[in-house]
């Protein structure tokens, strides 16, 4: 049993979403879903466990040993981003029923659940599999399901944001394929470590730069790199609330691992940045995207709309960190990854909570939130001081290591950048927080209740942990460096 | 231009041909048609890649030495299922856009969003400007 673990964890919620098809009853369906999300999050701390003590598991898929059949491969750095997708599908997915009351019918709800385990399935087979093909088609499980779920959306326009993200997405799925098809051609592999180790022989060639080429602009469009951006804001601001919440935690992260994966284990750093300068392109389009998106994000007027700008200028500093192709900055990035993922759904779950109560997020309707849902509004605050990068928050914690890898690799000015793009944080977050705390209520205002602490609880579990990865970093900053230390240097242990 | 790479050519030219549907069209469903012939040459990249000059359909039988890859064309079993699958989702979408818009041109999509966007914020200008 125990050493069936990486495929259980991706088996339970794709053959729970069935179950949830068939049960039709809200509560029941809740009931299953819940299940499956904690089980896969009990089996990742349980994989995580394992991989600290024994190394890197490789599960055979049927028996059939790689290279030639398909492997799932934990090792340190997908287990990280395993353990981090599990919890916040857990968290988010524990505060659903009273929110998904407020925005789809309830005899709709069967299905949201459904299409939500079998994207959380699509995620943790991108992260777990180590076959380059699969990657693929775990990839496109999940973006199937996001657009279900995002064109579940309240209004007419998640329909339409649900086609943008279609088109874009199959778009930057097929560049995956053919980049895939490429690689295929040139090593006559499918497993990743193999290709590795076939291309490092190999050196470079027109092929294998053009395989990198496409495969980094597919990655891009699914991680919503600028200014590939296009579909993401506006899939962020109209998909239901929840939604919102998991897939700014979950979709873009393990796209940022996909490139990872795809750069570190299959290029390696000798062929991707010294013979193809891959760092050429990455830092600049990275700093762009810090400050187009940061400064974007401080004249919107929809609170949900700024922060899916702001999440587009926090990929960038993930981007960032793989770009300098260093232990410190790739555990950055990676750092990055985890505390961004636990931020933003903070915030996204506050968000939700206020969507629950008064039933809009533009800035103006939000005038006097502070005293009217004091919690929900603190719990905004201090999910945002982590965003911004405050000392004891999460955020401080992945900032400080960019910044040391900047200068530890002598780009001082992109330094600069990191900490000038984080005062650009501070404006946008502070025209929420001036709105709420600063502005008195509309006159004609109802009397508000707190939201209900079914929906509290996950949020400020969330917020908790923005504060305790801030202070204490041995799980994220002792696993990240571990893990950027095996990618960067390629020593298998 | 090798006579021999002829099916990268083809590939390419279906290609930028889908992708420019893509952009340049309004009109979803054209937008679609774009997206599968992107997606096809695609397909026909690993179909042509897997075959090989003289070889026959990997079945073990006297006389027969050089085989076609058969892997790619499996692999490509499973592109075309997640082709079929993006297309219904996408073509359900268009339905559903078509039913809440009455229309399937994006360009009047956008204009009625616009328009609603900016009816909204009048409206809040008249009605709920801050009293304080």
């Amino acid at each position: 049993m125990i050493e069936h673990l990486p495929i259980l964890q991706i088996l339970v919620p794709m053959l729970t979403a069935p179950l949830c098809v068939l049960s039709r009853r809200p509560l029941v369906s809740w009931g299953l879903a819940l299940t499956a999300t904690w089980f896969a999050l009990a089996t990742s701390i349980q994989l995580l466990i394992r991989v600290l003590a024994e190394g890197t598991q490789s599960y055979e898929l049927g028996g059939w040993p790689p290279p030639w059949g398909i492997e799932l491969r934990i090792d340190l750095v997908n287990v990280f981003v395993l353990l981090i997708v599990t919890a916040i599908s857990s968290v988010v997915l524990t505060a659903a029923p009273r929110s998904l009351e407020k925005e789809i019918s309830s005899d709709r709800h069967y299905l949201f659940y459904a299409a939500y385990l079998l994207c959380m399935t699509g995620l943790l087979g991108m992260t777990a599999t180590g076959d380059a093909f699969n990657v693929f088609v775990f990839l496109e499980i999940s973006s199937l399901s996001s657009y279900i779920l995002i064109s579940l959306g309240p209004t007419r326009r998640a329909l339409h944001s649900a086609f943008q993200y279609l088109v874009m997405g199959t778009l930057g799925g097929t560049f995956v394929l053919l980049g895939v098809g490429m690689l295929y051609m040139v090593t006559g592999t499918l497993n990743i470590v193999d290709m590795g180790a076939r291309l490092g022989d190999l050196g470079p060639n027109r092929t294998v730069l053009v395989a990198l080429a496409v495969i980094v602009v597919g990655t891009s469009i699914k991680m919503a790199l600028f200014p590939l951006h296009a579909w993401l804001p506006n899939a962020y601001t109209y998909a239901p609330a929840l939604v919102t919440a998991f897939l700014a935690a979950t979709a873009t992260k393990v796209a940022y691992y996909m490139l990872v994966k795809f750069v570190f284990r299959v290029f390696g750093v000798e062929l991707a940045f010294t013979a193809l300068r891959l760092d050429a392109v990455l830092m600049p389009v990275a700093i762009l995207a810090m400050f187009i998106a940061s400064t974007v994000a401080i004249y919107q007027s929809d609170v949900k709309r700024i922060l899916a700008y702001s999440s587009l200028a926090q990929i960038g500093y993930m981007v960032l960190g793989l770009s300098l192709a260093s232990v410190t900055g790739l555990t950055g990035g990676i750092v990055h990854l985890f505390n961004h993922a636990i931020m933003k759904s903070a915030l996204f779950l506050a968000l939700a909570c206020v969507v629950l109560r008064i039933g809009s997020t533009q800035l103006n309707d939000m005038r006097g939130l502070g005293r009217r849902m004091p919690l929900t509004a603190a719990a905004f605050v201090g999910a945002g001081l982590g965003l911004i990068g405050v000392p004891m928050t999460a955020g401080f914690v992945s900032k400080w290591f960019l910044v040391l890898a900047a200068l530890e690799s002598g780009y001082w000015p992109v330094a600069v950048l990191i900490l000038l793009s984080s005062l650009l944080a501070v404006i946008y977050i502070w025209r929420v927080i001036e709105v709420m705390y600063f502005q008195p209520p509309p006159d004609d205002a109802a009397k508000l209740t707190e939201a209900p602490w079914s929906m509290l609880g996950p949020t400020w579990v969330l917020v908790g942990a923005t504060f305790y990865f801030g202070i204490s970093t041995s799980l994220t900053v002792g696993v990240a460096s571990q893990a950027a230390d095996l990618l960067v240097n390629g020593a298998a242990p | 231009m090798d006579v021999g790479l002829y099916n990268y050519w083809a590939v390419i030219v279906l290609m930028m041909t889908g992708l420019y549907v893509v952009i340049s069209r309004s009109n979803l469903i054209k937008k679609l048609i774009g997206l599968n012939v992107f997606q096809v040459s695609v397909i026909m990249f690993y179909i042509s890649i897997g075959k090989v000059k003289g070889g026959t359909a990997p079945i073990l039988e006297e006389g027969f030495e050089v085989y076609s890859n058969p892997v790619p064309h499996v692999l490509m079993l499973t592109a075309i299922v997640v082709g079929v699958a993006t297309l219904a989702l996408a073509l359900a979408l268009v339905v559903r856009l078509h039913g809440a818009y009455g229309t399937i041109e994006e360009d009047e999509i956008a204009e009625i969003d616009t328009r609603e966007t900016n009816a909204l914020e009048s409206n809040a200008r008249e009605i709920g400007a801050p009293m304080s």
